[in-house]
């Protein structure tokens, strides 16, 4: 019996050779596949596992990751959660990173950066388990707080800039969401919040102040066409304008008028700082068309339209139409037509003019630093272009400080400060709908913050209030928080 | 045999050695290891050494010694290799089967299974003691059928049976439930042993030749039709594919080595075919089976071996180190899955070295059947030996995809009593078995407490 003995073992030999084999071709060969299959929870656990970089503001974390003892190892808390939302994004393990830093310094916070090369180098010599970075942010949280709270329950965006560096003090969007409603272990609530978000009518997800639908700037694009009209050097503050009651747009029979349909001066022939303070649109409008359309689109793009700006979220590219007829032109004039704007847009435009006429590029991110608060990267502030001449910047801010004084814009006032602003109200669709815009900076003779307001219509007929009533109350908040004693 | 020396003392100085130290040695080794992963988990999941660590290894040392000192005892020349490996394998999967808890939040299979551990070494210790020569063993040849038979049907009764997860292959009775398939196993390995011993010249040399193969008489082919229609009986009862091609393939291997006769398995193989091309066109889980081995990742389909690969994907060739992986995320990741829970926490390295424990098992059992003296020893150690090494690859293979998933217990490693306890038992007939093989002529003098009456060619000796 021997002989087939022998034989069984040759036969237990080739069996185990083929488990041999099936599990080198399982556990070496295709490995990476199986690893980098959709839903394979492991790689997915594996990237939740490291502690992920705290967001920090002022030195208050509000994104943190928190130890847990399920599977997922660590969870993201929000403190602060609906005010900074729009700032942090979310991180989920069912949906991944979405908006904000979150998703726009990604591997930054994972660690998986190659500018943390170095430390993960170390970390597998020392045997640490790996960690992201921490950022820390430009934002003030007293501004951060005003507007938040200034705009409440409203639809609509606020942005702080420091006009000196292109910081970013203040980022709001609203309605706004929790974001610890989406990173939550709970994953059947976590997709439930997801799918209510999603569906919102509100779009609570979408970031206003530089992400959304692109918003009609209204008379805050003035400020463009008035730069525009200085740098030509055919204008001065005091040049008149033709600004009569009621304007007809050039080769149609359609008369623009102005706000409440009143006269902008007793001749119809105010000057170009009396057009800003009382925001006359009959006036830009023929001013857009005496400029061209080429002399406003290069401007707004000195100002920033159509440059692709990461901060580092990216930020959606506000347009000055291409092709125009002299009707189009003069809508533009007073921000109607197809000019669109983000919000932060705006703010850069009143930080140009506050700043000398030097607009410098946006940022949010102050510092990076790695787990050992060893800064990796500081942000320097950078001169994104010279958007208008030093007397320019001064004519237009003194055009702005009498809107405030005795314009459109009074409610931005505050006392023992003297702000610079500009009123706007954008109409959209055709019903006379319009969104409330305020745009300014404030001290008017030592700029320390520039912002940009934008309340939404409610409905698609609510022409009740203006920017002067509705945004620059939300502005006038901001700056004072953002204003140092 | 021995070589014509100038002196007759050339003889006497040709010691046999037991191996009781080099067991005693590797055994020790087996525990250490046991002892460094059980530190390794807890260091990796709960960062410190376990609390427990000298109660729990001692426990396992204790046990391990005690079967020692009773082969010491009572098989002084028992294969010296069979209970380290033994050890190390249970040792193992109680440290996984632990951190499989851990992992799964607070439950306590371990310690079940240390539990169970202990009763399969004390029903180990009480087999060597007990059956003090394996071929009393051949008398209760009938004895051993009706019991496996018996046992295989347990599960068949209404009130002790007990269906889990779609198949009927658990008894319970108060708490406990338990698998008898495991123990029938060995009963029908001691029937087949002894029924063949028996009947091989018939079956082996009576019958017809065609096409160069003998094929024996249609009454002889009895047997392998019983055989065959008992494990489609489980098939279709219990819907257990692993147990019924277990002891199929068992029955049809030891025919094979009783007869010599290739015939024996191409008739096996025809019959294993048909049976299981049935069982595809009849039964809805073994197609599904098979379409989840095509294709694991199948739309619709159960993600169990899909999740098992992506565990062993996830381990790759050095693993992720135990208690740094996930394998609870496997289903019955410390039952059937258990293998690919090593294979995500030690990696292809682990594994190969871990197939190699069970190749070397096998070897030694293979090894044993070799040496042994008589038909019945020879046919027992090797039905015993290639059960072990049928039920790794069908089991592995399942996972592995070599061949369809069926569930079935990994030797020494899957949590669950039965198993544990069935395969203590084996290797303590291996060891009986291999101590009968292994002892010098000199000391063959038979042992007056053992009487075999009744055993032909036994008691003459």
């Amino acid at each position: 019996m021997n002989t087939p003995i022998r034989r069984l073992a040759f036969l237990v030999l080739a069996m185990f050779t083929a488990l041999l084999l099936a599990t080198t071709w399982i556990q070496f060969v295709a490995a990476d596949g199986l690893r980098d299959r959709p839903g394979n929870r492991r790689t997915l656990i594996d990237t939740y596992s490291r502690e992920r970089g705290a967001i920090l503001v002022d030195g208050t974390a509000v994104a943190r990751s928190e130890r847990t003892d399920d599977d997922l190892r660590w969870v993201r808390r929000y403190d602060q959660a609906t005010r900074y939302s729009h700032v942090t994004g979310y991180w989920s393990f069912t949906y991944g990173a979405g908006l904000g830093l979150e998703k726009a310094r990604n591997a930054v916070l994972a660690g998986t950066d190659d500018s943390l090369f170095y430390q993960r180098v170390v970390d597998l010599v020392t045997g640490q388990q790996p960690s992201g970075a921490s950022l820390e942010l430009t934002i003030d949280p007293d501004v951060q707080a005003a507007a938040a709270e200034a705009l409440g329950d409203r639809r609509g965006a606020a942005v702080a800039v420091d006009p000196r560096t292109g910081a970013i003090l203040a980022l709001v969007s609203r309605p706004s969401f929790d974001p610890n409603a989406l990173s939550s272990h709970n994953l059947t609530a976590v997709d439930e919040a997801y799918q209510q978000l999603t569906q919102d009518p509100a779009q609570p997800l979408v970031n206003r102040a530089i992400a959304g639908d692109l918003y009609p700037p209204g008379s805050t694009f003035k400020l463009v066409v008035a730069a525009a009209a200085l740098e030509s050097g055919d204008y001065r503050a005091d040049s008149e304008l033709d600004g009569p009651v009621r304007y007809t747009l050039p080769g149609t029979s359609t008369e623009l008028p102005n706000f409440g349909g009143e006269a902008c001066d007793p001749q119809g022939r105010p000057t170009l700082a009396r057009s800003v303070q009382i925001s006359c649109n009959t006036a830009f409008a023929w001013l857009a068309g005496q400029l061209g359309a080429d002399a406003v689109r290069e401007q707004a793009q000195e100002f920033g339209f159509g440059q692709q700006i990461e901060v580092p979220m990216q930020v959606t590219p506000s347009s000055y139409p291409d092709q125009l007829d002299d009707a189009q032109l003069a809508l533009t004039g007073v921000g109607q037509y197809d000019v669109r704007v983000t919000p932060l847009q705006v703010a850069m435009v009143s930080a140009a003019i506050a700043n000398d006429g030097a607009l410098m590029t946006p940022y949010l991110v102050e510092t990076v630093r790695d787990r050992d608060l060893e800064v990796i990267h500081e942000t320097r502030p950078r001169t994104m272009s010279r958007s208008v001449s030093a007397s320019t910047a001064a004519a237009l801010t003194e055009m702005m400080v009498s809107v405030v004084q005795g314009g459109s814009g009074t409610l931005a006032q505050i006392p023992g400060v003297s702000v610079a602003g500009k009123t706007g109200t954008a109409e959209f669709g055709s019903s006379g709908a319009a969104h409330a815009w305020f745009t300014g900076f404030a001290p008017a003779d030592d700029p320390q913050i520039a912002v940009a307001v934008i309340v939404e219509s409610a409905t698609d007929n609510w022409t009740g209030e203006t920017g002067g009533q509705v945004a620059a109350p939300v502005a006038r908040a901001m700056l004072e928080a953002g204003v140092a004693p | 045999m021995s070589p014509a020396g100038p002196t007759p003392s050339t003889v006497t100085s040709l010691r046999v050695r037991s191996g009781r130290t080099v067991e005693l040695l590797l055994t020790l080794f087996a525990l250490v290891v046991v002892g460094l992963a059980y530190v390794n988990v807890e260091l990796a999941v709960r960062e410190e050494v376990p609390p427990d660590l000298w109660w729990h290894l001692g426990t396992l040392t204790a046990l391990a010694l005690g079967l020692h000192v009773v082969l010491r005892w009572r098989a002084r020349y028992a294969d010296p290799l069979l209970l380290p490996i033994a050890t190390l394998l249970n040792g193992l999967g109680l440290v996984m089967i632990h951190r499989i808890d851990l992992g799964s939040s607070s439950s306590s299979v371990a310690t079940r299974q240390l539990l169970w551990t202990g009763v399969a070494v004390a029903a180990a210790a009480a087999t060597l003691v007990v059956v003090r020569d394996h071929r009393v063993l051949r008398r209760w040849t009938f004895l051993a059928m009706a019991v496996g038979f018996l046992l295989l049907l347990l599960p068949m009764l209404p009130v002790v049976g007990h269906e889990e997860f779609g198949a009927r292959l658990w008894i319970r009775i108060g708490g406990l439930s338990f698998q008898p398939g495991e123990l029938a196993k060995i009963a029908l390995t001691v029937f087949f042993a002894g029924y063949l011993v028996s009947t091989r010249d018939a079956l082996s040399l009576v019958g017809r030749r065609l096409l160069g193969m003998q094929f024996p008489r249609a009454r002889d082919l009895g047997p392998i039709l019983v055989a065959w229609g008992l494990s489609v009986l489980i098939l279709v009862l219990q819907r257990d594919l692993g147990s019924s091609l277990l002891f199929f393939g068992l029955f049809v291997a030891m025919l094979y080595v009783a007869t010599e006769r290739t015939s024996w398995i191409v008739i096996g193989l025809t019959l294993f075919m048909a049976g299981a091309v049935m069982a595809w066109r009849i039964f809805a889980h073994v197609q599904a089976r098979v379409t989840l081995w095509l294709d694991p990742f199948a739309a619709g389909q159960s993600d169990q071996v899909a999740k098992g690969l992506m565990g062993l994907g996830h381990g790759g060739i050095f693993g992720t180190g135990l208690g740094q992986g996930y394998p609870y995320l496997t289903y019955f990741a410390n039952s059937d899955y258990i293998f690919a829970s090593f294979g995500e926490e030690l990696g292809m390295v682990g594994v190969f070295a871990m197939l190699m424990l069970y190749a070397l098992l096998v070897e030694r059992g293979l090894r044993t059947a070799i040496g042994a003296r008589e038909g019945f020893g020879k046919l027992l150690a090797a039905g015993l030996s290639f059960t072990v090494a049928l039920q790794v690859f069908v089991i592995v293979g399942g996972i592995t995809r070599v061949l369809p998933l069926t569930g079935l217990t990994t030797p020494f490693l899957s949590a669950g009593g039965s198993s544990l306890l069935a395969n203590w038992v084996i290797v303590a007939l291996l060891l009986r078995i291999s101590d009968h093989a292994r002892r010098p002529v000199a000391e063959r003098a038979p042992d007056p407490s053992v009487n075999l009456p009744g055993v032909p060619g036994v008691t003459s000796r």
